[in-house]
């Protein structure tokens, strides 16, 4: 087995930014009731951008990537993902969906179904490939995030990180062009930690737009081109990993760094 | 060096657990005697069910097997010196009785067919029980059943069902038609239509025209063979004439004995008494033997008159009906608008009370008329009925009077409980739907179905459906009662499959949901399989509530088991009977609700995927 890409030196070669726009967010805003959760968001994304979005509970930053494919409904603003615009339209949505993946805190994964199926549920049913084609894509991946022994397995049966990296493949599967992280790593035991960026290491290795909301810092500091800080709804700062970490501009900036990085 | 260090050098060995918490002795001292308050509990709990066994045990071997009445079993039970209330169970009634219990007044020459049916249910249940032994291309059989089931209970041509299969396979190909050149929900829409006007009018409308052509063309041989069929039945009758006058004899023999060793009494007359139960019970047999035997002759006499008839019948319609419309258009002005019975009434009183005399006469042309135009519609009706009857290529009908004892809890149990669960399973998404109409109407029907008693539901079904329907429209009794109980448990299937949706995590909606599947996709395959997994328990009960619910139908005047054990305690051999006809009917319900409680526990089991 090689080496855990989050102990080496990351391969960059194919971690290009392009100058075509994956995701377009133009002042977009989002009340839950009369609780203005998200104020006057403007984000653009790069295909083949990696981002790491951080801020402290409650900032917004997980309501921020589900309005992404329509977890939740924004009420103001234009969300672009991939040229399509996300309205009311359910045409639109499904598009979207079908080619953002998403990778929950909690998994997420189908508990009545076997790792296999988990897997070629959505290729099966949502792109109608083939079962036998669609398997043998499961197995692909299922060999990249390192455990295709556990496909006849149920999702019960796995560890923590197991599962989640079974809800990577479950994503992958379906070939998506942009991938989102909702705090992946926030339920897992620190042992189990390392296995699941690890196999996010390699995905941004490979070229795959990422939004990853997290608090790994030496994650971010690796892998992402840029780091948003978001709190009360808005984002605070933004700018590349080595600036935003040695020198930052916003007070509340600095102070949420000291107490995440000072313990 | 610090005193608190400490590595372990070698693992401790797998030991066995002590001796006096294993085994027999170990399970009796945990489970029974496992304090003083405890093994109080256990000896006082022992006393009392051997109280129990020992008045039950001998109450139920009861060596009365073979009685033929009430007073029999207790001379039996006073020849093995028991006396009293609870001497013995008069087993004699459940043998007697057993097949009315469980086909009513079903014609006994058919009962192959509720045989048939219910044994062709488990087949068709099969590979829905247990999916993952039997192979899934039986389901085709249980994509059928549904319109077999049926037929073979009620009978009728063997058409009749793959019409309204015809009618489903024909809306399907609407719906695929439609959602191609227009939208999906339009589709629906047209579909729901299209089956509608076909199970209104479209089934009759075909039927109607096979009957008359196959009819026309098989009436002859039909008349052929009735003839034949009468002469053997009447020799039949002769025969079995012959044989009951020969039993008559014998009983009355026996009789004559008894009379006279009634005088001297004791033993002999008791010895004759039983004596006498052989040739009574032959009789009883030849009698039931010729009844049905005499009914199954009127009807074909009744039907060869009819045959007979038909010919005549059809060379008069056409002038009948001539001969009607002319004198319908020779009507006066004042009557000509007023068509049927009721009309001439509302006429008739309006000519007393405001004394218009003159009208008499238009009035007498009118009734003439009416009476033209009655003999038009019978003599076309009886016409349909007998091509219809000659052109039947199937089953002979049974009418729904005809039903009853358990087949009738059966039928009603399975049909409500198969259709209540996928209603239950939409009233419930409905009731969870965000079209504020929609989930208004779901959540309305629930509650007002939950805050009405089941059985306030069936007197509907069975008295006030009639006046809310238009008149003449013949709604069968049982179809009605199915009805009201499969609305009745749907209502309450909403809730609990309500209860299973609110315990899954929304992560499982957002998964569905993240992956690109649509609504009904992610209904169907994430969140109903684990939703009913967690509902299993209470859609179960729901089920034998619902089975058990269909005794109620007796207070209707449907002869369930329960109806009709009072049909058999009316009997005056049986009259006093209590206890072992209603243990029977409690059994036959045990059988079945037990069943099913084992197999929602097997099917947890099964559906357990670790955790």
């Amino acid at each position: 087995m090689s080496e855990l890409a989050t102990d080496r030196e990351i391969d960059r070669s194919h971690m290009s930014v392009s100058d075509e726009v994956a995701i377009e967010i133009a002042g977009m805003n989002k009340w839950y009731g009369t609780f203005h959760v998200l104020r006057d968001i403007n984000l653009t994304v790069q295909r083949g951008e990696r981002i790491v979005i951080c801020g402290p509970s409650g900032s917004g930053k997980s309501t921020l990537i589900r309005c992404i494919n329509a977890l939740e409904e924004h009420q103001q603003g234009k969300i672009v993902v991939d040229g399509t615009e996300l309205s009311n339209d359910l045409k639109n949505i499904d598009k979207i969906r079908r080619e953002v993946g998403m990778v929950f805190q909690h998994f997420n994964l189908f508990p009545h179904l076997s790792i296999l199926d988990n897997l070629t549920l959505a290729p099966i049913w949502v792109r109608k490939t083939p079962r036998k084609e669609a398997e043998e894509i499961a197995m692909h991946y299922l060999e990249k995030v390192k455990i295709p022994e556990q496909a006849d397995k149920f999702p019960g049966q796995l560890s923590g990180g197991q599962q989640q990296r079974v809800a990577i493949a479950r994503s992958l599967c379906m070939q998506p062009r942009i991938m989102l992280f909702d705090e992946p790593t926030s339920a897992l035991d620190p042992e189990m930690i390392k296995e699941v960026l690890d196999t996010m290491i390699e995905l941004a290795e490979e070229g795959m737009t990422m939004l990853c909301v997290t608090h790994e810092m030496g994650f971010a500091r690796q892998v992402a081109n840029r780091v948003i800080f978001m709190d009360a709804g808005q984002i605070i700062e933004q700018n590349e990993p080595e600036e935003f970490f040695g020198n930052p501009q916003s007070d509340r900036t600095k102070l949420f760094l000291s107490q995440i990085l000072g313990h | 060096m610090s005193d608190i260090g400490f590595v372990r050098k070698e693992m401790v060995p797998e030991q066995e657990p002590p001796a006096s918490t294993t085994g027999v002795i170990g399970w009796m001292r945990e489970n029974l005697f496992s304090g003083w308050f405890n093994t109080a509990l256990t000896i006082v709990s022992v006393f009392f069910l051997a109280m129990i066994l020992m008045g039950l045990v001998p109450w139920v071997l009861s060596p009365t097997w073979k009685a033929a009445s009430l007073n029999e079993c207790r001379d039996i039970l006073h020849e093995m010196g028991r006396e009293g209330h609870y001497a013995g169970a008069c087993w004699g009634v459940i043998r007697d009785r057993w097949v009315q219990l469980f086909f009513g007044f079903y014609p006994a020459d058919l009962y192959w067919r509720p045989i048939v049916a219910i044994a062709l249910l488990g087949v068709a249940l099969a590979p829905v029980l247990f999916s993952d032994k039997v192979s899934p291309k039986l389901f085709w059989f249980t994509a059928i059943f549904p319109v077999l089931f049926p037929w073979m209970l009620w009978g009728g041509a063997f058409w009749t069902p793959l019409l309204v299969v015809a009618g489903f396979v024909l809306a399907y190909f609407v719906y695929s038609y439609v959602e191609r050149v227009a939208s999906s929900l339009l589709a629906l829409i047209a579909a729901i239509l299209f089956a509608v006007i076909w199970f209104v009018w479209g089934v009759g409308t075909v039927s109607g025209v096979v009957n008359t052509s196959l009819g026309a063309a098989r009436l002859d041989g039909q008349l052929e063979q009735v003839t034949t069929e009468i002469t053997r039945l009447e020799a039949e009758v002769a025969r079995l004439d012959g044989e009951i006058k020969t039993a008559e004899d014998a009983v009355t023999a026996v009789m004559e004995a008894g009379d006279s060793a009634r005088e001297s009494g004791g033993d002999a007359f008791r010895t004759l008494i039983a004596e006498a139960r052989v040739p009574r019970n032959v009789l009883g047999a030849l009698r039931a033997e010729k009844g049905i035997v005499d009914t199954n002759l009127s009807h074909l006499k009744s039907y060869k008159r009819r045959m007979e008839l038909l010919p005549e019948l059809v060379e008069k319609l056409p002038g009948l009906r001539e001969a009607a419309a002319v004198a319908r258009d020779a009507l006066p002005a004042s009557v000509s608008h007023v068509t049927t019975e009721a009309g001439l009434d509302k006429f008739k009183t309006r000519i007393s009370d405001e004394g218009l005399d003159i009208l008499q006469d238009d009035m007498k042309a009118l009734e003439a008329v009416l009476k033209q135009e009655n003999e038009v519609r019978f003599t076309e009706g009886s016409i349909d009925v007998t091509y219809a009857d000659a052109a039947r290529i199937g089953l002979r009908p049974v009418e729904s009077r005809n039903f009853g004892g358990y087949m009738l809890s059966i039928t009603i149990g399975v049909v409500a409980i198969a259709v209540s669960l996928p209603l239950g399973i939409l009233l419930a998404l409905g009731r969870q739907s965000n079209l504020p109409l929609l989930k208004s109407l779901c959540v309305g029907f629930i509650e007002f179905i939950r805050g009405v008693p089941l059985i306030t539901l069936l007197f509907v079904a069975s008295t006030l459906l009639n006046i809310f329907l238009p008149p003449g429209t013949n709604f069968d009794i049982i179809l009605r009662v199915i009805i009201m109980a499969t609305l009745f448990s749907a209502a309450y299937m909403a809730e609990v499959v309500r209860g299973g949706l609110a315990a899954l995590p929304t992560g499982q909606y957002e998964g569905a949901d993240s992956l690109g599947l649509n609504y009904w996709q992610s209904q169907r395959l994430i969140i109903m399989p684990q939703a009913l997994k967690i509902s299993i328990p209470g859609i179960v009960s729901s089920f034998i509530g619902l089975f058990k619910d269909t005794v109620l139908v007796s207070i209707i005047g449907l002869l369930d088991p329960l109806g009709l054990s009072n049909a058999v305690r009316a009997d005056a051999a049986w009259n006093g009977i209590v206890w072992e006809i209603y243990g029977f009917i409690a059994l036959l319900f045990f059988i079945v609700c037990f069943s099913m409680s084992r197999y929602s526990m097997y099917l947890e089991r099964k559906l357990h995927t670790g955790r």
